[in-house]
């Protein structure tokens, strides 16, 4: 028996962070592995890539720090992280993209502003930023799906993701949403065939796009059983989708030739990763319920108002950025009403109560 | 599903696994051998230490009163056996400090010789303040851990205008099952003590807040109330804490008690139920307190079980009356595993406030390191208060306890749901407590600086006060002199002007 003074409580709940991590790993693997199954071999050597520098960053930036790295890099959250970036790039990136990305996101993303737990933005929508802004033409360049590996082979797709090599047969194309901007910044209107275009093979994954992005239906399972879990709450998710789901209603009615409807909103792009697994990242985004549903909203609004009006075709990134940004604010600001007081913090009137 | 929105009347909490059905099924044991020696603390109350009234060597009877209370807010203590004082002296007492306060010590007889008990022929019919009286006078306190004196209270509730006691029987801490035995086997009687409360302050209606993992108890106490139709038994949600009266005061009426008052500024008082119990043999049988039924668990205890244990007894014997491993014990704690108290040792006596004794493994307690906050929020959730302890720990490890405290740091209530759910094992509670420490440390500096101060500023008065009646003496001596002179002067000048 120790003779330490020890205060309450004496037991604790046994979900700790390295287990919570792997819940959201286990999450994530259906979308990735989907994401691979699309996309074949360069997607697999991407993922690699990037997890396994996002270790190394992890395990560099803890020495440089002199702190022992193993038990950190034991809790998962740089796997989460590497995971994250992996799945937000495009599929058949070169192999220095992801570490770039990853690079970005570790170093830059967590361990400037003093590692787990410390950081004002979420280091994979940090790293996707960047290298949207750095490396624009790799960042764009999307492969056609290709499933089970009827792509390239395996040695083929060394050559993709190590050498940069071009395989022009299979880099094509636009994701819808890119497409969508092409034709607007033409003047075209929205033709009614898109409505096809992004149905149901879509839903499933059955599309361009980034990684492990294109399946919002395995999202959007994993979310919900991460929720299920207890490792989310419904507030972020559920008020960032249903903020597209209000704004897309409202205008697509308004002009259906200009304004793309809630079903392609909430299906393409990123959407469905961000609402789940980004967004309701616990260290970026606020404390109290209350505060992660305006936090929720705010996203899904700036999603909606970047693809909509802004310059670039997907808007997840930014509206992630500046939301995290906002994030202290919320938190300042929205604080949970304390027992027996009012929210100012004056104590209840006797009267009152 | 997972709720989707919270119950407005129902904030916080935590499902902590509960431990309660290794001691739930059995009986309360009622058979424990009286010691040799049993220790009895004259303070087991908030309040005034009791004053002992006996002397070393001195015999005494069971139920005699062995220190009686002083001042206002207080209580005796009485003997639990038959037998002589062998020694009134320092023991340390059930805490985590194990600091030493003044113990009676009797050495028993084995005889439990009774003294004379004194009961009323319908205690029913007693007076109010008679009732408050008499439960004052068996030592009778509050015994879900707060040992706030009853009688105190009850008067209190009187001089208020009370509609409704609250019977607090939630009995949220994990392991712990007394008060689920004693309503499962005395249900009758707590009602009678129930009664006699309500007689006692004057209220109309009592409600009794039970957690829906007793289905038991709830049946009997439905059972044993069902006459009394102002006695309502109410089923409240198992979530720890539930057993913090103003989470189940909120629960039950969805009044909240306003931050800087007291349950009777709303017209609730709130009791335990095995204080009502209390009350019943203190009125019904004339017996004060000197007895308790105690959990003994833990996985360290190879008999974990409900005891009737008299007061001063060492929890060392509880311990090994119930079968303690003592290879396995890693933290011996009083009461529950949430807000309990970590013992250094177990040679302390129980005393009235010990609802539990737990012999814990380190299985039970796990303690794996303190990981970097993550901010899951997990301990917003968590906090029946309304607080944000990530916040106020962050604040706290920065140094920076005012802005801590403009956090609502003092109402925390240090329940520990936050360090419970911490998935980084952050001792938050821990910090809070070493604030409100800091904290009083503070004010008692600054209280002693403003003291010496004071002192400081009374001495240069007098010291003042003394010059200036010294330059005024010094000036009524000049004057006086002058005056003198002037006399003398004109003593001398009158024979001249005689001469003129
Ligand atoms: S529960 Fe622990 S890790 Fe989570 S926010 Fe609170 S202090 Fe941080
Ligand atoms: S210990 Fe304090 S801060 Fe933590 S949950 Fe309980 S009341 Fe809230």
């Amino acid at each position: 028996m120790s003779n330490k003074p020890i205060s309450g409580p004496h037991v604790a709940a046994t979900r700790r962070v390295d287990q919570i991590m792997r819940l959201v790993i286990l999450a994530l693997a259906p979308a990735t592995a989907c994401g691979v199954f699309l996309f074949g071999w360069p997607a697999l050597y991407l993922l690699a890539v990037t997890v396994l520098s996002a270790m190394a960053f992890e395990g560099l930036c803890l020495k440089m720090k002199g702190v022992a790295a193993m038990p950190y890099l034991r809790d998962g959250s740089a796997i989460v992280t590497g995971l994250l970036v992996a799945m937000t790039l495009p599929p058949w990136a070169p192999w220095w993209i992801g570490v770039v990305g990853s690079a970005l996101a570790i170093v830059l993303g967590k361990h400037v502003y003093g590692g787990l737990g410390q950081n004002l933005f979420n280091p994979a929508m940090l790293a996707r930023v960047a290298l949207l802004i750095s490396f624009p033409i790799e960042m764009t360049t999307w492969a056609n799906v290709s499933p089970l590996f009827t792509g390239p082979g395996v040695i083929d797709s060394l050559a993709i993701t190590f050498s940069g090599l071009e395989n022009p047969d299979a880099v094509t194309g636009a994701t819808t949403l890119g497409w969508v901007k092409t034709e607007f910044s033409q003047n075209r209107l929205l033709p009614g065939s898109l409505i096809e275009y992004s149905g149901f093979l879509a839903f499933l994954g059955w599309e361009r796009g980034s990684l492990g992005e294109t399946s919002s239906l395995l999202l959007l399972a994993g979310g919900i059983w991460l929720m299920r879990q207890g490792v989310i709450k419904w507030h972020i998710p559920v008020s960032l989708l249903f903020s597209i789901l209000l704004l897309s209603t409202i205008f697509h009615t308004w002009d259906s030739q200009h304004y793309l409807g809630p079903w392609v909103h909430l299906n393409s792009g990123a959407v469905m990763l961000v609402a789940f697994f980004i967004a309701t990242d616990y260290v970026t985004s606020p404390n109290t319920p209350l505060g992660q549903v305006v936090f929720g909203a705010g996203c899904g609004l700036l999603i909606f108002v970047i693809r909509s009006w802004g310059g670039y075709p997907e808007g997840t990134g930014f509206a992630i950025l500046l939301m995290n940004a906002v994030t202290p604010l919320i938190d300042h600001y929205i604080r949970p009403r304390i027992y027996g007081r009012y929210r100012n913090g004056k104590p209840l009137d006797i009267s009152n109560s | 599903m997972f709720a989707l929105f919270e119950n407005p009347r129902l904030r916080g909490g935590i499902h902590a696994e509960e431990h309660k059905s290794e001691t739930s099924p059995l009986s309360i044991v009622t058979d424990f051998p009286m010691p040799k020696k049993l220790y009895i603390p004259v303070q087991q109350h908030v309040g005034k230490p009791a004053e002992p009234v006996v002397k070393v060597g001195e015999k005494v009877l069971k139920g005699q009163l062995l220190a009686y209370s002083q001042g206002t807010i207080s209580a005796p203590v009485h003997a639990p056996t038959s037998g002589i004082i062998a020694d009134v002296k320092d023991f340390p007492a059930p805490h985590p400090s194990a600091l030493p306060i003044r113990t009676v010590v009797i050495e028993s007889d084995g005889k439990e010789q009774w003294a004379q008990l004194i009961v009323p022929e319908d205690p029913f019919q007693l007076e109010p303040e008679e009732i408050c009286q008499r439960v004052g006078a068996a030592g009778v306190v509050g015994l879900g851990g707060a040992v706030f004196p009853s009688a105190v209270k009850l008067s209190l509730g009187r001089k208020n205008k009370i509609h409704t006691l609250l019977i607090n029987a939630g009995e949220c801490e994990p392991y712990l099952t007394c008060d689920d035995r004693l309503m499962q086997e005395r249900a009758e009687q707590i009602v009678a003590g129930i009664r006699l409360m309500l007689r006692g302050m004057d209220a109309p209606k009592a409600m009794v807040g039970i957690e829906d993992n007793k289905p038991e108890a709830f049946a009997a106490m439905q059972t044993a109330a069902r006459d009394f139709p102002n006695i309502v038994v109410a089923q409240v949600p198992t979530r720890y804490p539930m057993g913090w009266d103003r989470q189940m005061l909120r629960y039950l009426t969805g009044q909240e008690i306003p931050a800087d008052g007291r349950a009777t500024d709303i017209g609730v008082v709130v009791h335990n139920v095995a204080t009502a119990f209390a009350v019943y043999q203190a009125i019904c049988l004339g017996q004060p307190l000197i007895s308790r039924v105690v959990t003994v668990s833990g996985a360290a205890v190879a008999k974990p079980r409900n005891v009737e244990v008299p007061i001063g007894t060492l929890m060392s014997e509880v311990l090994a009356f119930c079968g303690l491993e003592k290879s396995k014990m890693a933290r011996l704690v009083m009461g529950g595993p949430m807000m309990g108290d970590a013992l250094p040792i177990a040679e302390v006596p129980v005393v009235k406030a010990c609802n539990g004794i737990l012999a814990l493994s380190h299985a039970d307690i796990d303690e794996p390191a303190i990981q970097p906050c993550i901010r899951c929020s997990s301990c917003v959730t968590a906090c029946p208060v309304g607080l944000l302890p990530l916040e106020m720990a962050s604040r706290i490890k920065a140094n920076q306890l005012d802005s801590a405290v403009d956090l609502g740091l003092k109402d925390c209530i240090s329940c520990g749901s936050c360090s419970y759910v911490c998935p980084s094992n952050i001792p938050l509670v821990h910090y809070f407590k070493f604030a409100s420490g800091e904290l009083v440390k503070r004010q008692q500096a600054e209280h002693k600086a403003e003291q010496t101060k004071r002192l400081v500023e009374d001495r240069n008065n007098r010291m003042e006060r003394a010059r200036l009646e010294a330059e005024a003496e010094a000036l009524r001596a000049q004057e006086a002199r002058a005056a003198r002179l002037a006399a003398a002067q004109q003593a001398q000048a009158a024979p001249a002007e005689e001469t003129v």
